[in-house]
């Protein structure tokens, strides 16, 4: 579908298509479905659970734990002056923002379908609705750590949070944006290829690794410089590594690969909007 | 004098046949190199026209093929043809759900489209809830759904459970609180599909009439798909004949109704058997059903009298012990009842036999005779299974009372009284 520059019509639909089709006059038309969406992810997912927006909070929580547990008392992995709970729920909380943002937006054809095949809107308002409402699960999220925060705070842990948390909101839409263009990536493709499917669970699983999430980036640098470079070359390593530079001021931050974490970040962006835009046309005929 | 809203030019949809969706490679790559030389898709010549039951050599098919459409402010367009016609196919390139193969739709109108009702309900939401996410998904604003929100729970008839969640609701309640959202969408256009044939009798009635308000009172553009003759026949005030994704037949609601229901091979309401069946003692000629007094090609209505004849020429010497008994089947090949000539003797030479349904007796569907030939009353020494079908379709109805199918295949004229008269 394109906007007739006729005037004589409002619109066309034909097979010609636009190389890069992002209305986004047509999205903000369509604004209220979004949050309407964000209203009904947020608000069924929990429905006839008895801990119900608790669950928001224990999934991280004993992340966190376990993770200090086996890494930390276990493996010994050091985080210096940051109490390692702490350090852990910065990473995972950050991490499971991105994670969401990906799995969520990764399924958005498949798991639609019914609703896609009967009627139009923008299909790119589903994944749109997916990062809005991890945003607010974030948002909860980062309150937990907040409240943690305090609490080693008023015990006299060393920590303080960095000045640069004022770009903080930043580094949270890179993610998203990174989370959501990957996610459109394979949502397109597995459309056609659906074996996809089977790799995103466990593609993620593995990923989690290289982010630097249960580690300081310094630590892989100096225990295997040799494979230091699979972590360095994972724009999401710096993502987690900024992230916790700012709330902690615990290890570097790099501008440099924050650039990096970006550019990569707009051209899976472009691409992932590319081959959704591509997909939506054809892929009731297919699916 | 009123515009063009919508123009449909040279509109084709291609579909490939077997696994959909894999899109072998070679094809694929063929077509980028045909696209390289800038010769047409090679593909796109060699779909077959889309018939069902006849195996294509080619593995691409027509859904639709070359349709031209256009539409005026403020008409209700009828859209009928069997299963499988490319009525689905079309609404849906009109919904932008899926996208032409070739050919221009244009329209100078906002389309909203009506496929399904109730769609992205969410179970564990409530009656208002899913009004504004329903509402929202099909093309409204939050402050135009909040507009109209007392006037579509009034409508749904749901004002109880509005607060409970979609889950606990009957199935006929959610679909008529997912009508009563689509009812107050006010697009330009609106495409419909089928979507009457929800519902209790009572709803019925209630979105017929809505619907009727929506095209006549406010003058908006309506696309209607439908099986239901009854409801496009008091609706429509244009209609259109898909058959094999292409328009056989386009013009007013009535005509096309009745070309739709005496087309199709299989519908035989008048044959002529030649040869085929001559026995010793008798040779039939011919068998017709249709309404007395009209033309074995018109639609056969069922507020009108139905006759059939058979024409036979009887030629031993005792017709007397001879008699025609026919048994009628529903569409589902149940048997009906099944009625004899024994009151019209059969003479030697030539006969006519004619037989007549009351009018309304017959309700609207369809239905097959099959012919005994029977011999001393007990022996059928002739029996042709299914020799004749014949549809009867709905006569046109007022508009508001029911436009769905009565219970059951008969409908018998019986008399009443009012003892108090």
């Amino acid at each position: 579908m394109s906007i007739s520059t006729n005037n004589k019509w409002l619109y066309t639909i034909s097979s010609n298509r636009k190389f890069i089709d992002f209305n986004f006059e047509e999205i903000w038309k369509y604004r209220d479905l979004m949050f309407l969406f964000v209203k009904r992810n947020v608000i069924t997912v929990y429905k006839q659970t008895i801990l119900g927006p608790l669950w928001y909070l224990i999934q991280p929580l004993f992340t966190a734990l376990t993770f200090t547990i086996i890494f930390n008392k276990v493996a010994n992995i050091e985080t210096g002056q940051v109490p390692s709970f702490l350090f852990n729920l910065a990473g995972i909380s950050v991490w499971t923002y991105f994670k969401s943002c990906l799995t969520g937006t990764s399924n958005t054809f498949a798991s639609n379908a019914g609703m896609f095949s009967k009627v139009y809107f923008p299909r790119i308002i589903i994944p749109l609705s997916v990062v809005i409402t991890n945003l607010f699960k974030f948002g909860i999220q980062l309150l937990i750590f907040i409240g943690f925060y305090i609490y080693y705070y008023v015990n006299g842990a060393q920590i303080h949070v960095n000045g640069l948390i004022i770009l903080f909101p930043v580094l949270v839409v890179i993610m998203g944006l990174f989370g959501l263009g990957i996610g459109m990536l394979i949502s397109s493709m597995v459309t056609k290829y659906k074996d996809l499917k089977f790799l995103i669970g466990f593609g993620v699983q593995l990923l989690m690794y290289l982010s630097a999430v249960m580690y300081p980036l310094s630590l892989m640098r100096e225990k295997l410089p040799r494979f230091a470079w699979l972590v360095e070359y994972n724009p999401m390593a710096y993502v987690v590594e900024t992230a916790r530079f700012m709330l902690l001021s615990d290890g570097t931050m790099s501008w440099y690969g924050l650039l990096y974490t970006c550019v990569i970040t707009l051209i899976v962006l472009f691409f992932g909007i590319l081959i959704f835009n591509a997909t939506e046309k054809k892929f009731i005929d297919t699916v | 004098m009123s515009s063009i809203i919508l123009k449909i030019e040279n509109l084709s949809k291609q579909y490939r046949l077997g696994l959909i969706g894999t899109g072998t490679l070679s094809d694929d790559l063929k077509r980028w190199w045909y696209k390289l030389l800038k010769k047409p898709d090679p593909f796109l010549k060699v779909g077959a026209v889309n018939i069902r039951h006849q195996k294509s050599d080619s593995n691409y098919v027509w859904a639709l093929r070359d349709i031209n459409i256009e539409v005026k402010e403020g008409e209700v367009l009828g859209i009928i043809g069997k299963n499988g016609a490319g009525k689905s196919t079309l609404l849906k390139i009109l919904s932008r759900i899926t996208m032409p193969t070739t050919g221009v739709v244009k329209t100078r109108g906002r389309i909203a489209s009506l496929l399904e009702v109730g769609t992205g309900f969410h179970s564990e939401l409530t009656g208002r809830e899913n009004i504004y996410l329903n509402g929202a998904i099909l093309g409204m604003t939050k402050s135009e759904i909040k507009q109209k929100e007392a006037d579509i729970i009034e409508f749904s008839g749901c004002q109880n459970y509005i607060d409970t969640p979609v889950k606990r609701y009957s199935s006929g309640m959610r679909v008529r609180l997912a009508f009563a959202v689509a009812a107050f969408l006010e697009p330009d256009i609106l495409v419909i599909d089928e979507v009457l044939a929800v519902g209790d009798a009572e709803f019925q009635k209630k979105a017929i009439g809505k619907m009727q308000d929506i095209s006549r009172g406010q003058g908006r553009t309506v696309l209607f798909v439908s099986h239901n003759m009854a409801s496009v026949k008091s609706l429509c005030t244009r209609a259109l004949v898909l058959e094999h994704g292409e328009v056989v037949y386009n013009g007013s609601t009535d005509d096309a109704v009745s070309f739709y229901l005496k087309g199709g091979a299989d519908l035989l309401n008048h044959r002529k058997f030649g040869n085929a069946i001559n026995k010793e003692v008798f040779h039939l000629h011919q068998i017709s059903v249709k309404n007395t007094n009209r033309l074995v090609d018109d639609a056969i209505v069922e507020d009108a009298e139905i006759e059939i004849k058979t024409f036979l020429n009887f030629k031993a010497p005792n017709p007397e012990d001879y008699h025609i008994t026919y048994h009628i089947f529903n569409e589902m090949g149940d048997p009906m009842f099944s009625f004899s000539s024994t009151k019209a003797p059969l003479k030697q030479g030539e006969n006519i036999m004619s037989c007549y349904f009351p009018k309304g007796f017959l309700q609207s569907g369809q239905y097959f005779l099959s012919f005994f030939f029977i011999k001393d009353k007990r022996k059928a020494i002739c029996i042709e299974k299914d020799i004749i079908s014949f549809v009867v379709a709905d006569g046109t109805r007022d508009i508001g009372v029911y436009m769905g199918k009565e219970p059951g295949y008969i409908r018998p004229q019986f008399e009443w009284h009012n003892a108090n008269d």
